[in-house]
């Protein structure tokens, strides 16, 4: 299996760099035209509403100003936001425009002028007037209460999701294997607690942008920061009731998206005005509006049981969830599911295991795809739980873990029950590495279970914790990919991706994979990506899926493209197609008879064989009939200070099994931004509110991302690792590295001062607090 | 009101509102390369540097850079792909926002500060927000940077 690579597994550099340190026009809002009406969005003031009127006159008559446009301008279809396979498991529970407002920052009305101080004076001139209802801000209580968030009846699910929206609930899903109350009741160690996450803000540094326009045809364009131009495409057009024939999505690149531009928020205002006016238009979200109007992790409580036996063989496995989904119920029930799914078959040897819940509205930012997506809530309360049961079995959590986790050859009827939404497919784990992964970096680490604390002085503790993560490649049986590879003369190729990449590098890493297979350099494939006209279908970037799923796919298109080649030289030599190979350089006969280097030849079919001249082209595409997940052990080293509640990390351990990275640098880069989102979230990041449901954390001084004088140290290694199933072995290494801080800072903080925090951010105050708490009396 | 800037070597002259910010006068000229990511001057992605210090657009009166000279990372061509090469190298180039002002600043500290340390370097580039990379494939590529250009 193991094989020598010439394109991949390398740390190629990623082909748009140097473009984009230059400084080039690459981002939706460099490439907007000059002329574009500047779109501004009047929000809600109000967590929840009824607009009685909006006097939109003044704002009408002020000059520039295009036009402007509320409920009263947009037929009423309650659509999703979510981007995600069709149908989709989200609730269709949005308006463009609505008559009700139901969190502080929901879209009350656009205006379109000839420049943004005109569009941002208009805005001012509006006058709303409304019925401030009462809001549900509080979670725990949103379920059954006497305020509901959508009473509105044409809101629907497109599948049976347990969407009960008289009773706040956007969804519910619950799975039992085995009995776990009876295991429970046998088990001779149990634990038990309630682990509490908070919302985390995405941050990616490019706003939510797009701009939109009528081609010479007369079709809507529209060129946008989004992770998934086909699903935007299908949103749109059901939300504007347009025929898809008549809408082009383009994404150009973007400015990091991390999920939270899986989703379909700015597109929708440009387009209205672009079709009302027939002008260009363009929708710039400033930071205050991604911070309140875009999405935001779903906020979770999780109460999590684990039953053993003494001798620390972990029988049974409970894990029930509240979810937030906010105002509105994208990816509300997908999230949740991989709360579960993507974390409880770590341990897959239990007797029974148990996962359920509901997920709730609530009148604050509603919640959407966010990297980890639900695996790293649901990884903070198992993992934590997991350290906690080693402290009642008095044993070595690292051992516990060894002991209990999935190894290769082994599965987990998780797999078949549970998938995003729907049911999962049966999986054979070919590829898992977390023994090493766990052996190394305990190595790495310094881990020795009796010394896990050790005091530093001045009253600070040096401790040490440990957290396994798994994650998915793409969403089986959902998410497709597609490639279309084409020969041009001088004996280059394009290579035409639907895939969407978001900074990660896939453009550079699907040009790799589609090198490695033709035999030919990277430098001989041309990518383009990403637009719903010109380049063939994909789901886009979410789920973990590029690699894997548009990777196949474009091995696919490769290994097609040999027998295109293969077959065209064959009729140029007069032989049979199987006497033809090719190495990337040359089309030959076995013989040595006949052939003819790849660039002449490709001069030919376009030049010289008169009637015989052809476009020699390829396409492939894949949907996964499983996900093989990547895992990783993380280990941490912080330092407490017992006086202030301060914590530092001050070494972060990953060791990642991704399969074959394909490209090594870019793979190592991913870990490295993934842990460094996931320490955010359990030191500092925290969406807050005021008592009124606005939002306090709407800036960059409110809502702290780590700084690089927060990193003291990451060390990451990818474990040597291949999984059959993925191009040339690869898994997906997008999501896996956010997922292991949270449980093993917590796990570290514990080691050190014995306080077990089991509520996010953990915070100087938090920790103080706890610390406080936790010393004998 | 009308001010006179030398952009990357260029008088140009621009009529603009007393209240207008930099960066928003700069990119409605087609200075794209200038990036607006947070609007409140803690991010970094909009730095340009003004009589050759970084200074942040976003935070910056247009009127008051009246009469100066304004340097983009388009007005450092070739200080930006030596440094690229190094970012490129270390796969430290992620979504690529906040690499105009990122290469800027890290220009701009070689010039003041020749061959800092690590911590030295932390600081001054505190303020230019990454929420790809982890921070740690760009400090790689800064010290090969500073190594392989030191005089």
């Amino acid at each position: 299996m193991h094989r020598e690579f010439k394109e991949v597994k390398k740390a190629r550099g990623k082909i748009e760099g140097q473009g984009l340190v230059a400084g080039r026009p690459a981002y939706s809002d460099d490439l907007a035209p000059r002329d574009a009406l500047v779109v501004k969005i009047l929000r809600s003031p109000h967590a929840h509403a009824r607009i009685i009127s909006i006097d939109s006159e003044a704002a009408e008559q002020l000059t520039g100003v295009a036009c402007v446009l509320s409920y009263k301008d947009v037929k009423r279809i309650p659509f999703t936001r979510a981007g995600q396979g069709h149908p989709e498991p989200s609730p269709h529970d949005k308006f463009i425009f609505d008559q009700y407002v139901r969190y502080v920052g929901d879209e009350v009305a656009a205006v379109a002028a000839v420049d943004e101080a005109t569009a941002i004076r208009a805005l001012e001139l509006i006058k709303v007037e409304y019925e401030v209802l009462d809001a549900v801000l509080d979670f725990e209580a949103a379920m059954d209460n006497p305020t509901v968030i959508h009473p509105e009846p044409e809101i629907h699910d497109m599948f049976p999701i347990g969407f009960e929206p008289k009773r706040n609930i956007a969804a519910a899903y619950d799975m039992e294997i085995g009995d776990v109350e009876k295991i429970l009741a046998e088990s001779e160690i149990t634990v038990k607690s309630s682990y509490y996450t908070q919302a985390q803000a995405h941050v990616a540094l490019e706003p939510h942008t797009a701009y939109s326009y009528l081609d010479l045809h007369g079709r809507l364009n529209v060129v946008t920061s989004t992770q998934n131009p086909f699903h935007t495409r299908r949103l749109l057009g059901q939300a504007l009731e347009m025929p898809l024939r008549s809408i082009r999505i383009r994404k150009p690149r973007i400015g990091g998206g991390f999920g939270g531009k899986q989703h379909v928020h700015v597109e929708p205002y440009a387009a209205l005005v672009t079709l009302r006016t027939g002008k260009p238009a363009k929708v710039v979200m400033t930071r205050r509006e991604v911070f309140e109007a875009s999405f935001a992790r779903h906020q979770m409580r999780i109460d999590m049981q684990v039953g053993a036996s003494r001798d620390g063989r972990i029988r049974a496995l409970d894990m029930h969830v509240l979810s937030n989904t906010g105002a509105y119920g994208e990816h509300a029930l997908t999230v949740f599911m991989v709360g579960g799914s993507k974390t409880l078959p770590l341990y897959n040897k239990v007797e029974a295991v148990r996962f359920g819940g509901k997920i709730v509205y609530t009148n604050k930012i509603p919640a959407g795809a966010y990297r980890g997506y639900g695996a790293i809530q649901g990884n903070f309360a198992l993992e934590s739980a997991i350290s906690e049961l080693a402290h009642e079995l008095k044993m070595d959590p690292a051992e516990l873990r060894r002991k209990n986790m999935i190894a290769e050859g082994e599965t987990s009827e998780i797999f078949k029950i549970m998938g995003e939404g729907s049911e999962g497919v049966e999986m054979t784990i070919e590829s898992c590495k977390l023994d090493y992964c766990v052996d190394r970096g305990s190595q790495l680490i310094k881990w020795d279970p009796k010394k896990l604390a050790v005091p530093s002085g001045d009253g600070k503790i040096r401790a040490k914790g440990m957290a396994l993560a798994m994650q998915g490649s793409g969403i089986p049986l959902i998410d497709m990919g597609s490639a279309h590879i084409e020969l041009q003369d001088d004996g280059f190729f394009k290579l035409h991706i639907g895939a969407t990449d978001l900074g990660t590098g896939s453009d550079t890493i699907l040009a790799q994979i589609a090198a490695e297979e033709l035999g030919v350099s990277s430098d001989d494939i041309i990518v383009y990506a990403s637009d719903t006209d010109r380049t063939p279908y994909d789901v886009g970037a979410y789920a973990s899926s590029t690699t894997y799923v548009s990777g196949n796919a474009v091995i696919r298109a490769a290994k097609n493209m040999k027998q295109v080649l293969r077959a065209a030289a064959a009729e140029k030599f007069g032989v049979a197609a199987e006497e033809v190979e090719f190495d990337g350089k040359e089309l030959r006969t076995g013989d040595g008879k006949h052939s003819v280097g790849l660039k002449e030849f490709s001069f030919d079919t376009l030049y010289h064989e008169g009637a015989n001249m052809k476009t020699l082209a390829a396409e492939g595409s894949f949907s996964g009939e499983k996900s093989p997940p990547p895992y990783m052990a993380g280990f941490v080293e912080i330092e407490v200070d017992t006086g202030t509640g301060k914590v530092e990390v001050l070494d972060y351990v990953a060791i990642v099994d991704c399969g074959t990275p394909i490209n090594t640098n870019l793979a190592k880069v991913q870990v490295e931004g993934g842990l460094l989102q996931g320490i955010g979230m359990a030191m500092y990041e925290d969406v807050q509110y005021s008592s009124k449901g606005q939002m306090l954390t709407n800036n960059l001084m409110h809502y702290k991302i780590p700084s690089r004088e927060d990193v003291k140290k990451l060390t990451v290694e990818l474990a040597e690792s291949y999984d059959p199933s993925g191009p040339f072995g690869a898994k997906s290494v997008g999501e896996i590295g956010i997922d292991t801080p949270l449980a093993a800072i917590a796990n570290a903080i514990y080691n050190a001062t014995g306080a077990r925090i089991r509520e996010l951010p953990l915070t100087p105050p938090r920790v103080l607090a706890a610390i406080k708490a936790a010393r004998p009396h | 009101m009308r001010i006179q800037l030398n952009i990357n070597g260029l008088e140009k002259q621009f009529d603009i509102e007393p209240g207008d910010m930099l960066v928003d006068t700069l990119r409605r000229a087609g200075y794209t390369e200038v990036k607006k990511g947070c609007d409140t001057g803690s991010c970094g992605v909009c730095t340009v540097l003004l009589d050759g210090t970084p200074i942040l657009s976003c935070s910056y009166l247009s009127a008051k850079a009246d009469g100066h000279s304004i340097t983009t990372i388009r007005g450092l061509e070739k200080e930006a792909a030596e440094f690229g090469e190094f970012l490129v190298a270390e796969g430290a180039d992620q979504c690529g926002f906040c690499a105009p002002g990122f290469a800027l600043t890290v220009i701009a500290m070689k010039r003041e500060l020749g061959s800092p340390g690590e911590e030295e370097i932390k600081h001054y580039l505190a303020g230019n927000l990454c929420r790809c990379s982890g921070y740690e494939s760009q400090m790689r590529a800064i010290k090969k940077y500073l190594e392989a250009t030191h005089a």
